[in-house]
């Protein structure tokens, strides 16, 4: 077996093996909560009885998926090099409220208004993540630091746009203040026709956001970027190897900030399915924690686009039983406790697991001594 | 072994048909090891031979298959090094295992701290140190931050921390490798007092000379098994020497020299403060802002460095390590900044990136090669990438050739005899020797102009070493250039058209390798011949 193909299917048995224990811990948890474990988790598994509500469900999971995909991405680039980008929490949202402002001052044909408010959040996510990628370049200030703390001026800073120079008009009797309702050009159609290509009645509300298709292209180009080109390349020596990097002649000054740019221009777009798929506008309610979610997303990813987007699915799964789990009376903050040990659990697999791939590569590498010809390599 | 001169004392070690297999290859096969207490026993073999598996077995950090093994006559079992601890085995590693900003003392009690009502009884500890280090003349202060000793001190530390937790049976895993021709003579010194003391040393090299100076037995492994025990009073190293690689030894000695008039690389009044690098200040010339610094006093890590390399010449430098080396190299990489002037073939490259001079021709085989030559945790054709990414064939536009870069890795896999089972394996997975050839065909593949090559061999088994030092003399009968560095004297003036020792930041002599004794060479690099005005 090919050592690559190996070390996949020992991360996945580990990443299974990992969420079997994290299901027993977690009944522990809903055990000494009160409730029954088999309650909570044929609730976790109930989509409902109708085909629309089986429909809503899958929507409700992918759409929390799609955000928080994003946001493993953004975190992963950083990762990757041995980067921390704590600040995805505060880049998005001053991304976010950033791009719903500027996208309702103008009205466009509906491509260009869509992708000049996607470039203004990536650009503002990316500019703010300038901030703590020149800090550490010009006077070595940790980034975990930095980061964490510019998320404080981040959110607050969000909190007093929303509420002052860009607020819109505010119906009578609403409580929450929005940005100006977007135009509807900037509306992102919705992708609810791949359910009625099966038959499946169209879900409720914004439907199936077709910022999906974005996420999904998105994910494809990090792949592309980090795996096959020479920039991902020089992402992956200086986080395995800072001095073998730069002797080789890579810049680690410039990848810093080439590095933190990318993770913050895709942070910002962490909250565009949200406001161009559903709510139009950036509100004092917006969806938060994104950020921080994306770094356990990463970490059970494994920093790669295809295994983010199996962690994404997964958080999403478990935050979609918020609902019916109430409905089976199992405290919600179960779903917290799950992902939490989930996430611990796989971080402790990957380690397990790449120790036994590494033993066999050792050995492998042994039998080869015993050989005196040169071996045949497969190109 | 002789039983009747040695009375009845059972030996310290034996080890009888010991065999341990991974799934399909055997890694030691049927070792006989009869080690008698009170001596220095000397085990030698190529790297890949088998010697680390066998130190493994019988540190308790793997278990046998087949065998026993017997410990002052009473069969043992390890499941763990620390039941080999607790029968009186310890183990110098080659790397060291210190926390450098920990104390000697700290550092030796560290994992067996005593303790008194929960608090860390120093004073008791630091008597005990005392009396160790007195009575097998291990001589340490121990309240000095490790930071600050050297690395034959660190040694020492090591030692003194297994001997501290009882160990009379101590396993020395190539303890040579890292010290200097003087700290080798007192690490010599210290096993000889141990062995005074009644214990048993039980050490592992590939350099004959030292093993045939100190050994009182050596036992030679080859493809895991043991091929012979001698009597060190009995045998040449040459005879050791084909006893381990089975072959001829190889001989460091170039033929008809090569060397051209064409200067590949100049360097001029190259100098470094040792306080962080300042740039001249405005007006002032580079050579007044240096003279300057040294009427201050200020330490420099290189002070003056002048030379020319021609194409097809090997220069060698000689030094004990730390005396400006590494600042040299980096400087010329470009990796740390220094005052005065570099060309590469008359073109001054002062003001290059790293990049740039790799880019233009500059090949580095690094001194520390898990440090800056290799990505462990990627694989092999990963690595061929590392310093040519922006070069073919590992390069296409903006992206990565991965088949170009896996094709020309199975070139070098094969050229240089790497023995990997395939280009998709991690290079930590290879062994020392196999690693570093991959670096050398790595380095040469880009035709270099200029190559550095820092301790080329270092820690690499005899027959890859052969490989390695003919790969360098083709290529500089080819026209290559090669600054040469390294600690094993016999490489240096072997391999060296020219010679220069660099002592404390300066080139302190310029030496023919033809007609220069170590004894000579020894003398400029301590010092103990002051510096002759560069001929």
């Amino acid at each position: 077996m090919p050592a690559g193909l190996y070390r996949a299917l020992l991360t996945v048995a580990g990443a299974m093996a990992a969420i079997v224990l994290a299901v027993a811990i977690s009944s522990v948890a809903i055990i000494a909560a009160g409730a029954s474990p088999q309650a909570a988790f044929a609730a976790l598994f109930n989509f409902g009885e109708t085909e629309r509500s089986v429909v809503n469900g899958i929507t409700t999971m992918i759409n929390r998926s799609v955000p928080l995909f994003i946001a493993g991405l953004a975190v992963a680039v950083g990762f990757r090099m041995n980067l921390f980008n704590i600040g995805v929490e505060g880049q998005y949202r001053i991304a976010a409220v950033c791009a719903a402002y500027v996208g309702s001052l103008f009205t466009a044909p509906a491509p260009i208004q869509i992708v000049a408010i996607m470039v203004v959040a990536a650009a503002v996510g990316g500019l703010y993540a300038l901030i703590p990628a020149l800090m550490k370049v010009g006077r070595g200030v940790n980034e975990v630091i930095s980061t964490i703390m510019l998320n404080y001026i981040a959110i607050n800073l969000t909190a007093f746009l929303v509420r002052g120079p860009f607020v819109g008009a505010r119906e009578k009797g609403q409580l929450t203040t929005h940005t100006p309702v977007l135009p509807e050009s900037a509306w992102f159609p919705d992708l609810n026709v791949v359910f009625e290509m099966f038959g499946l009645p169209a879900p409720r509300g914004g439907g199936l956001w077709g910022f999906l298709a974005v996420a999904i292209l998105l994910g494809v180009g990090v792949w592309v970027v980090l795996e096959r080109t020479r920039f991902g390349f020089d992402v992956m020596a200086s986080g395995l190897n800072a001095s073998a990097a730069l002797a080789s002649g890579v810049d680690p000054k410039k990848m810093v900030i080439s590095a933190m740019v990318l993770s913050g221009a895709i942070a910002g777009l962490i909250g565009l399915p949200e406001i161009l798929g559903d709510k139009h506008s950036f509100g004092s309610n917006f969806t938060p924690g994104l950020g921080f979610l994306g770094i356990a997303v990463a970490l059970l990813g494994r920093n790669r686009p295809a295994g983010i987007a199996v962690a994404a699915l997964l958080f999403g799964f478990l935050d979609r039983a918020q609902g019916p789990l109430q409905f089976a009376s199992v405290p919600p903050s179960v779903i917290a406790i799950m992902q939490g040990t989930i996430v611990l659990l796989v971080v402790v697999a990957n380690e397990i697991t790449s120790r036994v791939a590494l033993r066999r590569e050792e050995r492998r590498a042994a039998q080869q001594l015993g050989r005196n010809t040169p071996v045949e390599v497969a190109a | 072994m002789n039983t009747e001169t040695l009375g009845t004392a059972p030996p310290a070690v034996e080890l009888e048909g010991i065999t341990k297999r991974f799934p399909g290859v055997v890694a030691n096969h049927d070792i006989r090891i009869t080690v008698e207490p009170g001596t220095v026993h000397a085990i030698v073999g190529e790297n890949g031979a088998g010697k680390s598996t066998l130190m493994k077995i019988l540190y308790g950090m793997q278990r046998p298959d087949e065998g026993t093994i017997k410990v002052n006559g009473a069969e043992m079992s390890f499941r763990t090094p620390s039941d080999a601890i607790a029968a009186g085995i310890g183990m110098v590693h080659q790397h060291f295992m210190l926390a450098d900003n920990f104390t000697v003392l700290e550092n030796i009690v560290l994992g067996a701290e005593p303790g008194r009502g929960g608090v860390l009884d120093a004073t008791g500890a630091r008597e005990r140190i005392r009396q160790l280090a007195a009575g097998h003349g291990l001589q340490v202060d121990p309240d000095r931050l490790v930071e600050d000793l050297g690395v034959g001190d660190r040694q020492r530390v090591e030692i003194l921390k297994v001997l501290y937790r009882g160990a009379r049976i101590l396993i020395l895993d190539e303890p040579t490798a890292v010290l200097v021709p003087q700290e080798v003579e007192e690490l010599f010194e210290n096993l000889r007092e141990l062995k005074a003391g009644g214990l048993t040393v039980i050490f592992i090299s590939h350099k004959l000379d030292e093993v045939l100076s100190i050994a009182d037995a050596i036992t030679v492994i080859r493809r895991g098994t043991t091929v012979a025990s001698v009597d060190p009073r009995d045998v040449t190293a040459r005879q050791l020497a084909e006893l381990m690689v089975g072959s001829e030894l190889p001989t460091p000695e170039t033929r008809e020299s090569t060397v051209t008039d064409t200067v590949a690389l100049k360097v001029s009044g190259l100098t470094m403060e040792a306080d962080g690098h300042r740039p001249v200040p405005k007006g002032a010339s580079a050579g007044a802002y240096v003279d300057r610094l040294r009427q201050e006093g200020r330490r420099l890590l290189l002070d003056d460095v002048s030379f020319e390399i021609h194409q097809g010449e090997i220069l060698g430098i000689a030094g004990v390590e730390g005396n400006g080396q590494s600042e040299l190299i980096e400087a010329i990489m470009g990796i740390r900044p220094v005052h005065g002037d570099i060309a590469l073939g008359g073109e001054d490259i002062s003001g290059w990136t790293t990049l740039r001079r790799r880019e233009e021709g500059i090949g580095y085989i690094p001194e520390d090669r898990h440090r800056q030559g290799l990505l462990l945790e990627a694989s092999l054709w990963e690595n061929r990438v590392l310093g040519h990414q922006t070069r073919k064939p590992a390069r296409k536009g903006v992206w990565i050739d991965r088949r170009a870069a896996k094709a020309d890795t199975a070139r070098i896999v094969e050229e240089y005899d790497v023995r990997t089972p395939s280009v998709d394996t991690l290079a930590l997975a290879l062994s020392g020797g196999n690693q570093q050839k991959l670096i050398v065909g790595r380095e040469m593949s880009s035709g270099p102009r200029f190559l550095i090559a820092a301790h080329p061999t270092r820690g690499v088994d005899v027959g890859a070493q052969a490989a390695i030092w003919d790969h360098l003399r083709n290529a500089r009968a080819a026209g290559l250039a090669v600054l040469l560095i390294s600690a094993d004297l016999d490489e240096l003036i072997g391999l060296s058209d020219t010679l220069h020792v660099i002592y404390r930041g300066r080139l302190v002599a310029r030496l023919d390798p033809s007609d220069v004794t170590p004894e000579r060479l020894g003398g400029y690099m301590t010092g103990a011949i002051p510096a002759a005005e560069e001929a």
